[in-house]
């Protein structure tokens, strides 16, 4: 490990997971199998949890916690690995039409799935 | 904690609302969405913090000011407040009301000191019995320095605040708010196209938009979308708020008895645009069509901070100076 700066200071910070999160959004929304999970009256409180998610991923100053997370999917139902497989590769969409490398998608794909435990409650 | 106003010490847990602390013993403030929409519940603080969530959607001045919400305060410590009320209702008379058909009342008020606003922000006014009630403004401030504020109010069976106004003469005494809102133009933007989308009263302040967009000589195209239920404009068609959209904008009604849907209307408008994402969509009207229409923009490619809307939430409580609580009447704040 080198001690380069993190991909969310090297994509600009908090702006840029603005950007970011609006793609990614736009995704998981058009997508028919996730859009349930994704209320969409409340957008801005979506929003914002997806940046926090964008923000943990990319290794920015997020205060999103595993814990967060297991709590927040825990009322879901119907969750299986199929979705967060889904999410995973929105992620990486969004990444890749933002420019990002693939090393450094791949190394973000593998943070998202380090919490596929928690957001599947196992 | 201890929650001091005007003397008084109210204990208090954590998690209240400072509105909540101050209803329990027995001061009640105007008082209507309680969500931090209406500013109707502003207060001051003297000493202390109210925690930012009170302070959310506060102009910079001011929250410098002190000001903050007491409906969406949830304080974590010791805090002083003053009663701001006096400060916060401007001082203003009743120039005119005017039905106009549609059961929408067109009513111009005059505050005895200039109130800073842009057209299509909203203010909460407040009737002498302490009702009070959030609508959009339908003039520019240049057009109210002769003519008055204007607001265009749905007359509601038994509404509390449409019922005052209907019989209220000129020259009757109101307060004005603090004028709040995204819904205005931005001259900074001056080549973007604009697009306009609301149903019922939610077209005054969208008429007022555009007609600040021309007086800025804005250089992009500028569209106007107007929803309605019956073809003869009843229940809140395309004739309620009757704004006659200036000659370079484009209007097009949708009627729901025609089948036609504003949402896909208002997609398809952003879709044929030739730079969408550059678009700047206003969207006023009943809640759940703002939020159908702000998705489907949303999904067309636009950014959600170029979408400004006004969502005209319903009274929460019509509570008075009595304050007991009571659910709203049903009255909502300038639409449908």
């Amino acid at each position: 490990m080198t001690t380069q700066t993190s991909l969310y200071d090297r994509l600009g910070g908090a702006p840029a997971i603005s950007v970011a999160t609006e793609i990614f959004y736009r995704k998981v929304l058009a997508d028919p199998a996730l859009v349930r999970y994704f209320d969409d009256v409340d957008m801005d409180g979506q929003v914002a949890k997806q940046a926090a998610f964008l923000c943990m991923a990319l290794g920015g100053p997020s205060a999103y916690t595993g814990r967060d997370l297991r709590m927040a999917h825990a009322p879901l139902s119907g969750l299986t690995d199929r979705h967060v497989d889904l999410v995973i590769d929105y992620l990486a969409e969004t990444l890749r039409e933002l420019g990002v490398p693939e090393a450094d998608i791949a190394a973000v794909g593998a943070t998202a799935d380090s919490v596929r435990g928690d957001i599947l409650n196992r | 904690m201890r929650l001091t106003v005007s003397g008084d010490q109210l204990e208090f847990q954590q998690g209240e609302t400072v509105l909540h602390v101050l209803s329990r013993h027995g001061i009640e403030l105007p008082a209507a969405c309680r969500a931090g929409f209406c500013r109707a519940c502003l207060l001051r603080v003297l000493h202390g913090d109210p925690g930012s969530p009170g302070r959310a959607g506060l102009d910079d001045a001011l929250q410098a000011d002190g000001y903050f919400l007491a409906c969406t305060a949830r304080p974590g410590a010791d805090l002083t407040v003053a009663l701001a009320d006096a400060d916060v209702f401007a001082p203003a008379e009743l120039l005119s009301v005017q039905p106009t058909g549609n059961s929408v009342l067109r009513v111009r008020v005059r505050p005895r000191r200039p109130l800073d606003f842009r057209g299509g922000q909203h203010v909460a006014l407040r009737a002498p019995a302490g009702i009070v009630r959030v609508y959009s403004i339908a003039s520019l401030p240049a057009e109210a320095r002769d003519e008055g504020i204007e607001f265009h109010v749905r007359l509601y069976p038994g509404g509390a605040m449409s019922g005052w106004l209907a019989g209220a003469a000129r020259g009757d005494a109101i307060g004005l708010g603090q004028p709040g809102g995204s819904c205005y133009y931005r001259p900074e933007d001056p080549r973007c196209p604009l697009l306009l989308a609301g149903t019922g009263t939610g077209l005054a302040p969208l008429a007022a938009i555009a007609r600040d967009a021309l007086a800025h000589g804005h250089g992009g195209p500028i569209i106007a979308v107007q929803g309605g239920i019956g073809p003869d404009g009843s229940g809140g068609g395309p004739r309620t708020a009757g704004p006659a959209w200036p000659s370079p904008i484009r209007s097009r009604a949708c009627l729901l008895s025609r089948g036609e849907d504003i949402v896909t209307a208002v997609a398809a408008e952003l879709a044929g645009l030739p730079r969408p994402a550059d678009t700047r969509a206003y969207l006023c009207g009943a809640p759940r069509v703002v939020a159908r229409m702000r998705r489907a923009l949303f999904m067309g490619g636009l950014s959600l901070r170029r979408i400004h809307c006004d969502e005209f939430a319903p009274a929460a409580a019509a509570v008075g100076a009595r304050g007991d609580g009571e659910r709203g009447d049903g009255e909502r704040a300038g639409g449908e």
